[in-house]
């Protein structure tokens, strides 16, 4: 079901009886052709209410989608602090996975003000295309903008799946535009796998992570998802740089806006176990707040970040900014050591992607087992004094 | 100020299991809340009316029962809900349940400004939101911790950009999502609870006939672009190693380990 024009009835007259009767400013004209920009809401009063046969309802007969006209992977390019978000490279790596199957490439979106720098330093990390938009306009994130810029893009290139990080502004850009192009979004997703036929099957918790969804887009193009910061690999940055850079147009069109971006301040910096290579979490099998001398030593021995349980963050022995877990931050350190923590899904929710996971707890049924490669069952108090004795001794040798 | 609060009810619980044989759900006896997220879209509701006049209305799509969770935002001092259930928009997927919600808020009349909670507990997605501000032709604002300034015709809000704080001023209508932990909800109030009950509950619930404009093509399972092919269990670690032993032995397995992984 879909608005049909048929241009060959356009007239200068009709055409501005139609660009009248739209309240969403949707239709245009130019050169004797008509169209209907993304502003149209299917209100249909072109149909009802306009000059009759112009504009037409052309009901059912759902078209079969094309796949092949959707060529590519693009990852929208995050800034942060003048340079790129960290999760942009890893969505670049992933997509250049992905590609191996279809043969695409893989595109760069880059929307905002002086981005030349960034655009290179991409070329570094194995995509094909940067396409940039910069505009003096675009320095701030701003929602219309950004998305009319993400949306001139897909109609432009045609991508046939669009991946953006799971950032807060990845978070309100990646669904206005999904809604835009009248396709479909998967939020969060912890894996990805191309098929053949260019479906993007999108993987990710549900319910709180105790459920994993296996989701396809299978009848529409292109195919959003959000993925978070750390659950993908970055490649390794190359010496030599390939793909090209293209600089897209922004007109006055797309810079069209409600809103008026006043200023933006640097949050003061915070602990962020986030970026953590190494982490120390603790829970409630610590016994009391003193014991925190005990990690933190361990901690330092380590250059580890100290991390912990919910429990651990009400008790007040640690600042909300060091919970792990779903209603905390998700980790993908090098070595998590998890000391008397039960394992509950909450919590691995937001470290199973560690690449080494380290549990010692005394109960051997403890569900922290499951997702550790590495399990000690037995007494912290005991083992984590020893460990720090050994270490100060220097008695571990290869 | 004419304000909409979009709020969802959400199982009782986050135990939710698959069973891992037929791939089923397992949500026998589970007991439904309102999605603490919005309670905080909910407060700032209130307290803008509070300070600026008007009135709260409370939208939500879901199955009959999801009515006691509007009833709760009446007690709390919403003025009236309506509830939007069908089975035909049973399945809905992100898309469906924005456009589901959309046709609803342009069936209550006018607005100045609609407000969701950051995300829900069981959807999990915080896409409703921008997805129904670009289906409305609205303004949005994610990730909204400070209301600064309201007029009629404009609000200033602060909005968290992860590493930076953004002010902005925006037209009305516009829709904001709302940060956890911006204020203090209320709880549902005794006395509210007896004068909603005396006078009647005011919850209009509406079925998709009644929602005048709604396309059938784009509500439900059938107008979900997303599909679900199948849910299943996290997977387990397979190659795990369970070490046993004396905490001597424990500690120098360990220490052993961090220095061939050179941590130490
Ligand atoms: C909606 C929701 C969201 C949540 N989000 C999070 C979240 O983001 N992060 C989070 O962490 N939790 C979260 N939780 C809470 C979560 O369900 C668990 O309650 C919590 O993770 C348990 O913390 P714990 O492992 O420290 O404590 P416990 O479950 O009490 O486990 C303590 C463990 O220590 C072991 N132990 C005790 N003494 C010793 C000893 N001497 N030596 C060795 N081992 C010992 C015990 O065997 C036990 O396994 C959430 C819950 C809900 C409902
Ligand atoms: N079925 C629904 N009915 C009403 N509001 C909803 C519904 N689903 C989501 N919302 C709103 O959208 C916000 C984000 O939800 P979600 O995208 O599911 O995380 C919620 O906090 C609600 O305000």
């Amino acid at each position: 079901m879909a608005l049909k024009i048929n241009q060959s009835l356009v007239n200068k007259e009709n055409a501005s009886q139609l660009i009248a009767v739209c309240p969403f400013n949707a239709i245009e004209e130019q050169d004797g052709i008509m169209s209907i920009g993304a502003g149209c809401r299917l209100c249909k009063l072109c149909v009802n209410k306009g000059p009759k046969g112009v504009i037409t309802w052309e009901d059912e007969k759902k078209q079969e989608l094309d796949k092949s006209e959707w060529v590519g992977i693009a990852v929208f390019v995050e800034r942060r602090n003048e340079t790129v978000h960290p999760v942009t490279l890893e969505l670049i790596g992933k997509a250049r996975e992905l590609t191996e199957v279809t043969g695409h490439p893989v595109y760069a979106i880059a929307i905002g003000c002086g981005m030349d720098d960034i655009a290179r330093e991409l070329l570094h990390y194995g995509v094909d295309k940067v396409f940039v938009y910069d505009d003096a306009a675009l320095d701030m994130f701003s929602i219309s903008p950004y998305t009319s810029a993400f949306y001139d893009f897909i109609q432009r290139v045609k991508p046939s799946s669009v991946l953006v990080g799971a950032t807060n502004i990845g978070r309100s850009l990646a669904p206005r535009v999904a809604a835009r192009c009248k396709t479909g979004l998967t939020a969060d997703c912890t894996m990805l796998k191309m098929r053949e036929n260019t479906d993007l099957v999108q993987i990710r918790p549900a319910f709180g992570g105790n459920i994993m969804a296996q989701i396809v887009t299978s009848n529409a193009r292109p195919q959003f998802c959000t993925v978070r910061y750390k659950v993908f690999a970055a490649l390794r940055r190359s010496e030599q740089a390939q793909g090209e850079i293209v600089c897209m147009n922004v007109t006055a069109k797309m810079l069209k806006s409600g809103t008026e971006v006043l200023d933006a301040v640097k949050k003061p910096a915070e602990i962020d176990i986030s970026e953590a290579e190494v982490i120390v979490a603790v829970g409630r099998g610590l016994k009391s707040a003193n014991d925190m001398n005990m990690i933190q030593e361990l901690a330092e021995l380590l250059g580890a970040r100290i991390a912990g349980t919910r429990p651990m963050i009400e008790a007040g022995w640690l600042d909300p900014k060091r919970q792990i877990g779903l209603s905390g931050r998700t980790v993908k350190p090098r070595l998590i050591i998890a000391i008397g923590i039960s394992g509950a899904v909450q919590f691995t929710a937001g470290m199973k992607g560690a690449d080494c996971i380290v549990a010692i707890n005394s109960d051997e049924n403890a569900s922290i087992f499951e997702v550790a490669h590495y399990g000690l069952v037995g007494d912290l108090y005991e083992i984590v004094p020893l460990l720090i004795a050994g270490i100060k001794e220097g008695k571990y040798v290869l | 100020m004419e304000i909409i609060v979009c709020v969802k009810q959400v199982p009782g619980t986050s135990q939710v299991e698959v069973d891992p044989v037929t791939g089923v759900l397992k949500r026998d006896g589970v007991d439904s809340k309102l999605n603490p997220y919005d309670l905080f879209a909910l407060e700032l509701a209130y307290s803008l009316c509070e300070k600026y006049g008007g009135r709260v209305r409370t939208l939500s799509m879901g199955p009959p029962q999801a009515k006691a969770a509007l009833l709760e935002t009446l007690y709390m001092g919403a003025d009236s809900a309506v509830l939007l259930s069908d089975r035909k928009f049973a399945g809905a997927d992100v898309a469906a349940t924005s456009y589901t919600l959309k046709c609803g808020i342009e069936q209550m009349g006018e607005y100045d400004l609609i407000l969701c909670g950051k995300q829900t507990t069981d959807g999990d997605t915080a896409q409703v939101g921008p997805e129904m501000a670009e289906m409305l032709g609205i303004e949005h604002a994610a990730n909204v911790c400070e209301i600064l300034e309201v007029t009629d015709k404009e609000i200033t809000v602060c909005l968290n950009l992860d590493d930076k704080l953004q002010f902005q001023r925006m037209q009305l209508p516009c829709l904001l999502s709302v940060e956890k932990d911006i204020n203090t909800p209320r709880l549902p109030s005794y006395k509210r609870m007896c004068k909603v009950n005396a006078d009647g509950e005011r919850v209009a619930v509406l079925t998709f006939e009644e929602l005048s404009g709604a396309e059938l093509a784009r509500c439900g399972l059938k107008g979900s672009p997303t599909q679900v092919e199948r849910i299943f269990p996290p997977e387990k670690n397979a190659d795990k190693q369970m070490l046993h032993g004396s905490s001597a032995q424990l500690s120098d397995a360990l220490g052993a380990l961090l220095k061939e992984r050179k941590f130490i």
